[in-house]
């Protein structure tokens, strides 16, 4: 079949479409019965618990990586007691959030799009919502809960442990004072950087968990589409999550006033 | 049509016809199905049998037309209101579409649990169910564990579970042996005169529908035995012939064995 523009251009402007649909009914179940709470948890263990290992260990790295390319710069201007402040600004505003969510996407948004899109080529959506049961209740609500929840945990751990793995290179490597070190860490914070540092979490988790189900929802041709939704979900959500970061950012710099 | 015909009965096609991209699936399709009567969906592979039970269900929508089921009007519902009247109606689907991360159990429960049912009845239910088909069992078994043959009997399970008052099967048999095979259409048949429920069936095996359309479930003997000659029976099993998308015949067992269509004729014997 030929290629066709307007084709091309309706197929896209209908998915936005049902993105769109998909991810405003997730949202609006929150606010009505039933509630799949059994689900909720579930999910919650999956995401949250099960996210700990590789949030804890890219935070660890992150902070400490960002603790020794700053104290590289910092010591060419003889300040490197500014390593503290430095590491927690970037790891609480940026590289926390950022970071977390882009691996929770890897893990999170594929296994949504992979679980979902098999019940779909076998017709189990279909079954469920043969059997009277709406499948983004029972499926889509509880992971978008669960995630929006966790995310912003998982954060929080995140950016402490990434002041830990600061702390850690500021010690043997850069043989600075640790209590130095936390404390101008701990006062460089402002209400602002933590209220920065936390909304992302939250907007990230949904658009993980609506990206995610919405690839699985919409898979087709066996196997090999289950397959395809996965890796559009993650790329998806990943580019997703890094091109609204740049406009939350912006926002609420401009919301929040500048640093 | 008024909403009372709707109402009096079970299904209505009126005028119904969808077609995907370029290939017309539907076209201008129209039939009734009476309360407690079965009617066997007939037709060549892509025939659009399959569609017309999704669209019973308003899992899918027609381009054009009415469908009435249970005396509501489908094509006029959204989404979220065809939950509640799915939930009077059981489906079979082809490939069984058992929830696979659950087990038999889970699976036969799923609308009793969403439902909010008591667990003691449940349970009682759940066995039940089983027991109906003959897989009390396989309770906590998983469906990857499970034959073919066992896993379109648990999928009857789960569909009648809630007592619907209409059942779609999705070619049942397709794919089985034939001692399988005649289990289910004993069940099939045993749905039909034991609860009255109306029931679309369809499937490529002839002998399957004939045997529906001759035989009756006998309480004494728990089982299926054919109608004996000069018995007054009515099986309220009928038979719908599709050919591309359009109604090529409507009647029951002696009309179609009888009928002068040559597809009909070279249909019935391949």
């Amino acid at each position: 079949m030929a290629f066709s523009l307007t084709e091309y251009a309706k197929g896209n402007v209908l998915a936005v479409q049902e993105y769109s649909i998909l991810s405003w009914r997730a949202l609006a179940n929150l606010f009505s019965q039933p509630r799949y709470l059994g689900d909720i948890l579930q999910q919650m263990d999956t995401i949250g618990v099960g996210s700990l290992p590789i949030v804890v260990l890219t935070g660890f790295f992150t902070g400490a990586v960002l603790a020794l390319q700053s104290a590289n710069s910092l010591a060419r201007f003889g300040a490197l007691s500014f390593t503290g402040q430095l590491v927690s600004m970037s790891m609480v505003r940026e590289l926390g959030p950022v970071l977390t969510s882009l691996m929770v996407a890897g893990r999170n948004a594929s296994g949504m799009a992979s679980e979902l899109g098999s019940m779909q080529v076998t017709e189990q959506i279909d079954a469920m919502r043969a059997l009277g049961t709406d499948p983004s209740r029972k499926l889509v609500t509880p992971r978008l809960t669960a995630t929006m929840f966790m995310l912003f945990f998982l954060t929080i751990l995140s950016d402490l442990v990434g002041l830990a793995g600061g702390s850690v290179i500021a010690l043997l490597l850069l043989r600075l004072d640790l209590n130095e070190y936390w404390t101008s860490a701990w006062q460089t914070l402002r209400y602002a950087d933590i209220f920065m540092g936390l909304i992302k979490p939250v907007l990230f988790g949904y658009i993980i968990a609506t990206v995610g189900c919405y690839y699985g929802l919409s898979a087709k041709g066996g196997t090999q589409g289950v397959g395809r939704a996965t890796t559009q979900a993650v790329v998806a959500a990943s580019v997703l999550i890094l091109a609204v970061d740049l406009f939350v950012t912006r926002l609420l710099m401009v919301l929040l006033g500048p640093l | 049509m008024s909403e009372a015909n709707g109402a009096a009965k079970a299904v209505v096609f009126e005028d119904v016809s969808l077609r995907f991209d370029e290939q017309v699936v539907l076209d201008g399709l129209s039939f009734e199905l009476e309360h407690g009567a079965t009617k066997v969906l007939l037709g060549v592979a892509g025939s659009g049998k399959t569609t017309i039970l999704k669209l019973t269900l308003g899992l899918l929508r027609p381009d054009s037309g009415r469908i009435v089921v249970l005396g509501q009007e489908v094509t006029a519902m959204r989404e979220t209101e065809l939950f509640e009247l799915r939930r009077r109606i059981g489906i079979v689907f082809q490939e069984s579409a058992l929830f696979d991360s659950q087990s038999v159990e889970g699976n036969v429960a799923f609308r009793l649990l969403e439902e909010k049912v008591p667990q003691q009845e449940i349970d009682r239910r759940v066995s039940e169910a089983l027991r109906f088909v003959e897989l009390a069992h396989t309770l906590k078994l998983f469906p990857a564990e499970l034959s073919g043959g066992m896993r379109r009997r648990v999928a009857i399970a789960r569909a009648i579970i809630s007592n619907p008052e209409v059942l779609l099967y999705d070619s049942p048999t397709a794919g089985l042996d034939p001692v399988t095979s005649t289990t289910i259409v004993e069940l099939l048949v045993k749905q039909r005169d034991v609860y009255q429920t109306s029931a679309l069936l369809v499937t490529h095996r002839l002998q399957d529908a004939f045997t529906m359309a001759t035989h009756y479930f006998s309480r004494e003997t728990n089982k299926m035995v054919p109608v004996p000659h000069g018995w007054d029976w009515d099986s309220k099993t009928s038979f719908l012939v599709l050919k591309d998308g359009k109604k090529l015949f409507e009647g029951d067992a002696a009309e179609i064995a009888n009928s002068d269509s040559e597809y009909i004729r070279e249909y019935l014997t391949l």
